[in-house]
């Protein structure tokens, strides 16, 4: 990592996982996690449900906190950040969770204003103009603003979390599945806005999903995880890290089963495990 | 492709024993600092007005007619159960002294946070829950906003602020309730059972329930978020989250009922020697 240079070195990666490991009571999670991301690159995350995709997705903008290791943004350690700092950097980040997690007590409107309005950034006229566009960004009609969360279909609710994230112009975009639960063309809604996104606000993107059709869209780099309780002790929890192109044919089986989605032994072996 | 077994779920119950210990202190500890939050956000930045006002109307507006409900049907209950055994000493005209003691120093206060506990505390623990497994809460934090402030103070605000309000309306509640029966149904002296009211009930007394009631709002809120902030994932978690928000609510009330009363009377003793204890 270079830690010279200018503030915002171009060369600098804005997000860096050192020997990160996660714990949660009896049960480990992430273990010795080593992962830079450079700025402006579109990072997808695959890998088998319970591998700990979320947990790190959550560990990089410090909704929790990993038992060791450093996670760095823009070359600082979160860590070392107080609240008042970690709340400012939170801000550089977009999230869109996995069921969008829209404040169910506020309007549409309010939802995607959350974020401007709770720091005071804008007047009200020029937050309605940033909303209003933001809302238009993501395909949404007109006359949702003034809806609750509940009366949106899952497409809808998916498109107003990624207005909410977008609206505050993040650097980094983190996405919790951002395909799940959608129909097929809603997917590809969805991989279209992440590009969209991609190109129009250079944003760094950190995707974590199941679905290859995404994968193969929008990654510009791909890494694997795969689930402790089936690694040995020594072996790296990140079985592949590289483009989307050389996942088919990857020598490792692991690799290749999850990318081709084939049960094999899994099905017996769970079995056993029962 | 290798795999190792999972981590053994096997404890010896000695394990288990202080697994529980250490669970409950780490609780304990959890709480305290929760706590601490909530009343350090207080002195830094106060929500808005726009999330205070709706805290303001679900747990004291809403509230008024349980509250008052409830707070009738005590005073009526007390003068019905009570009345029998003063006429059997010829005393009836001395119930409104004690129907109204009761009520103004204990049973307005405890009842009034017992339905604040049953009707707020466990729908605050219900949403807050809820918020919590639909990733809400974590929705916030990523927004660079404090969940303890925007959640968590507007609604310890409103419990401790209406709280007394709410005491009063069922002590008065209470009071109208016990002097109808007693007056109109049971033909107790109307003028002599306000008579003993006044002699026996002091603004002192009142202050005392009213006083209590703060503790008692602070405890339901904090408690009711704290386990809505901590509810497992699902709908049992959720509504396990709901029902311990009252258990243990209900249960801080009449604690910290007895201790207050305990350190109430050690002070008015010390101020005041040759009276009778208020609590």
């Amino acid at each position: 990592m270079n830690e010279g240079g200018t503030a915002r070195g171009a060369d600098r990666p804005i997000v860096a996982l050192q020997g990160v490991s996660m714990r949660f009571r009896h049960q480990s999670v992430l273990r010795d996690i080593n992962l830079t991301i450079p700025r402006g690159q579109t990072l997808c995350v695959i890998g088998e449900s319970g591998c700990g995709k979320t947990v790190m997705l959550k560990l990089i903008i410090r909704l929790l906190k990993p038992t060791r290791g450093t996670v760095s943004f823009d070359g600082h350690d979160l860590a070392g950040l107080n609240e008042a700092e970690l709340n400012r950097t939170r801000l550089r980040f977009g999230f869109l969770f996995q069921g969008a997690a829209l404040f169910d007590s506020l309007t549409i409107f309010d939802n995607v204003a959350f974020g401007l309005r709770e720091h005071s950034l804008y007047d009200e006229e020029t937050l309605t103009k940033i909303v209003s566009d933001r809302i238009h960004e993501v395909g949404l009609p007109d006359g949702l603003e003034h809806k609750k969360p509940a009366e949106l279909s899952g497409g809808q609710r998916k498109r107003v979390g990624l207005a909410r994230a977008l609206a505050l112009d993040p650097e980094v975009m983190l996405y919790d599945e951002p395909t799940t639960g959608l129909d097929p063309i809603m997917t590809d809604v969805i991989n279209e806005l992440i590009l969209q996104t991609q190109h129009t606000k250079k944003a760094t993107g950190i995707v974590v999903t199941h679905e290859m059709k995404t994968v193969t869209k929008v990654a510009d780099r791909v890494v694997m995880l795969y689930p402790l309780a089936r690694l040995d002790p020594d072996e790296s929890q990140i079985i592949y890290d590289g483009p989307a192109q050389g996942l088919e044919d990857h020598p490792d089986p692991r690799v290749r089963q999850f990318v081709r989605g084939e049960a094999g032994e899994r099905l017996r072996e769970l079995g056993q495990r029962r | 492709m290798s795999s190792v077994p999972i981590d053994s779920n096997e404890h010896s119950p000695i394990d288990k024993l202080g697994e529980h210990v250490f669970d409950a202190v780490a609780e304990v500890g959890d709480i305290a600092l929760f706590s601490a939050s909530t009343l350090g956000w207080m002195f830094r930045k106060l929500p808005r007005w726009s999330t205070l006002v709706p805290n303001f109307y679900t747990i004291g507006v809403s509230s008024v007619p349980v509250v008052a409900i409830t707070g009738t049907f005590i005073g009526m209950v007390l003068a019905v159960q009570a009345h029998s055994q003063f006429a059997a000493m010829g005393m009836e005209t001395r119930l409104g002294s004690v129907i109204n003691i009761s009520l103004v120093k204990e049973l307005g206060p405890v009842l009034a946070a017992t339905m604040l506990a049953g009707r707020v505390g466990s729908s605050m623990a219900a949403e807050l829950g809820t918020m919590r497994v639909t990733e809400q809460i974590d929705a916030l934090s990523a927004l660079g906003t404090n969940p303890v402030r925007y959640l968590v103070v507007p609604r310890f605000l409103a419990c401790v602020m209406l709280i007394p309000l709410l005491t009063l309306m069922a002590d008065f509640m209470g009071v109208i309730g016990g002097a109808v029966i007693s007056t109109q149904v049971m033909g107790v002296d109307a003028f002599h059972y306000w008579l003993h009211s006044r002699r026996y009930v002091g603004s002192l007394d009142l202050f005392a329930g009213v006083f209590k009631s703060l503790f008692f709002g602070a405890a339901i809120a904090l408690i009711s978020c704290h386990r809505g902030f901590h509810s497992k994932a699902g709908a049992e978690g959720v509504g396990k989250a709901a029902t311990e928000a009252f258990v243990f609510s209900f249960i801080a009330i009449l604690f910290l009922d007895f201790c207050i009363g305990l350190v109430w009377n050690a002070v008015y003793y010390s101020i005041w020697p040759q009276n009778t204890g208020l609590l």
